[in-house]
């Protein structure tokens, strides 16, 4: 069996995968980072709207090639019809880009193979080898043939499919109330707003989740949906999305040229996404959004500190998950508040029946709240709907 | 497990849900190991409901 030997081996190459390659590598460790698809980005898992202040955080340089539209703001549509217009001086930090998910992916995979990164395409990692009690490496089909990938530590980066970590003994386990089930059509000739995403909530229209309409320009929109785990029985999330794209009188003249599925974790991350000789990064550690489902900046934080810490933990060559444990205070000290509060938000919303959402979406758009974001919209919420935010009133 | 191969969009949504971890996609075909209890979750979850659980022999 061929054996290929690293310091840190990298299982999967979106986001979190490829930014944990590149600081990995520019911190002086061997990194090999593998893929099991035949291309980076592609096929599309992903609505691709990003907010755009983070992107300086972790380093990345907005790049025309990969930036199919810019925003000017968002639209809630509640299951009656009331509006929330949010434009970019309001909005804050959640409008901004509509990507091409698969040049962007394959721009950040481009910047670990020039920090030195070794990339492995069509290889899947199937299991984690053990030595005595500790990991040693990964095994692996590389175009079919059996590898193995011997490293000194392991990064999964496997997004929400998440298999690395619990081979390594790490529950990645979701609630069902935790789970989105998603389907998306790339939707043409639709007559949209070319200039704002638009979001659409209610139970009628997506249960526990949400809809949601991103255009790409030129008529061209991704129209997707989520749906909590707790209402799928039988493929309702192609219900749904078929029947809201049937009424909608702007899809009349329309049709998809692409349709793909997806799922995203809706918890607020991980109790522990370390472990001896391995690191959880992005999907794979369930660092997501849970109200919007965004994931693209997390995974892209959560891969930059783990690049990081591994570099640090290189010059002692302890891997062990007491060196690790940084990697865990930097991403909780930068989002687990957030993460908790939205995932608290989202569950009080999942609950919520279409008449209530009717009436909060009526008050806030009614509001003059000066910077959106979801703190300041559960405040607005708390006034009027105290039931609504009952329970998580200590962190608004 | 019988996967619907002319329904299935290979998006992993099934793997990363199964809460046994008995599912793989290799590349776009699906794979059921003997860790699977008949939950059905997978089949729940499925946004185009490609999954049917066999009758038990
Ligand atoms: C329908 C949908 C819409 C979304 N919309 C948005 C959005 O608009 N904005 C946003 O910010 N986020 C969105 N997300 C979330 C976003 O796509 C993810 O959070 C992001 O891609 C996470 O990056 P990652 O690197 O952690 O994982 P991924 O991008 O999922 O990358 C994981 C990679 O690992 C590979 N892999 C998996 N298992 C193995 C294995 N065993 N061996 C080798 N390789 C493996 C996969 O093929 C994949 O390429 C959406 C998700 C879905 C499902
Ligand atoms: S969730 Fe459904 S569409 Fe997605 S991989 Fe599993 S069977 Fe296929
Ligand atoms: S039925 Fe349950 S245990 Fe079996 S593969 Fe599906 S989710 Fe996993």
């Amino acid at each position: 069996m061929k054996t290929y030997t690293c310091d840190v081996v990298v299982v999967g190459a979106g986001p979190g995968g490829s930014m944990a390659a590149k600081f990995c590598a520019q911190g002086g460790l061997q990194t090999i980072m593998i893929e099991k698809k035949a291309e980076i980005g592609a096929p599309l898992r992903c609505a691709e709207g990003v907010s755009k202040k983070w992107l300086q955080e972790v380093g990345i340089e907005p790049d025309p090639s990969w930036i199919r539209a810019d925003m000017v703001g968002a639209v809630i549509r509640s299951p009656s019809g009331y509006t929330f217009k949010l434009d970019e001086s309001k909005a804050g930090s959640e409008v901004g880009y509509v990507l091409e998910r698969h040049l962007f992916d394959k721009a950040l995979a481009r910047d670990a193979v020039k920090a030195g990164s070794k990339i492995m395409l069509r290889t899947s990692c199937t299991d984690v080898i053990r030595e005595n009690g500790k990991l040693v490496g990964i095994k692996a089909k590389c175009m079919g043939e059996e590898i193995e990938i011997r490293s000194r530590v392991i990064i999964a980066a496997d997004g929400y499919e998440s298999q690395v970590g619990r081979w390594a003994g790490i529950e990645t386990k979701l609630a069902l109330n935790d789970i989105d089930s998603c389907l998306q059509y790339r939707m043409v000739n639709a007559d949209i707003d070319p200039d704002y995403c638009e979001f659409i909530i209610g139970r009628s229209v997506a249960p526990g989740g949400y809809l949601w309409i991103f255009p790409k320009g030129n008529g061209t929109a991704n129209v997707g949906i989520g749906i909590i785990g707790t209402e799928c029985n039988n493929g309702e999330a192609k219900t749904y999305l078929d029947k809201f794209i049937d009424t909608d009188p702007r899809f009349k003249n329309s049709q998809a040229v692409e349709v793909m599925g997806g799922f995203v974790s809706t918890c607020p991350g991980l109790d522990c996404a370390v472990d001896d000789n391995i690191i959880l990064v992005g999907d794979a550690a369930r660092i997501i959004d849970p109200i919007t489902g965004g994931g693209i900046c997390h995974a892209c934080r959560t891969g930059m500190y783990a690049g990081k810490v591994l570099t640090e933990c290189a010059k002692t060559g302890d891997f062990s998950k007491k060196a690790l444990m940084p990697y865990e205070k930097m991403w909780r000290d930068r989002m687990e508040d957030k993460l908790y509060r939205n995932w608290m938000a989202k569950e009080r919303l999942a609950t919520l029946d279409d008449e209530t959402i009717d009436e909060v979406v009526k008050l806030i758009s009614g509001s003059d709240i000066k910077e959106v974001n979801v703190y300041n919209l559960l405040r607005v919420i708390k006034e009027r709907f105290p039931k609504v935010v009952e329970g998580f009133e200590d962190l608004i | 497990m019988i996967v619907d191969v002319n329904k299935c969009l290979h998006c992993g949504g099934c793997v990363g849900s199964c809460p046994t971890n008995a599912i793989f996609l290799n590349d776009f075909v699906l794979e059921f190991n003997n860790r699977c209890n008949r939950c059905g979750r997978c089949v729940k979850l499925c946004p185009v409901h490609a999954l049917t659980l066999e009758a038990k022999q």
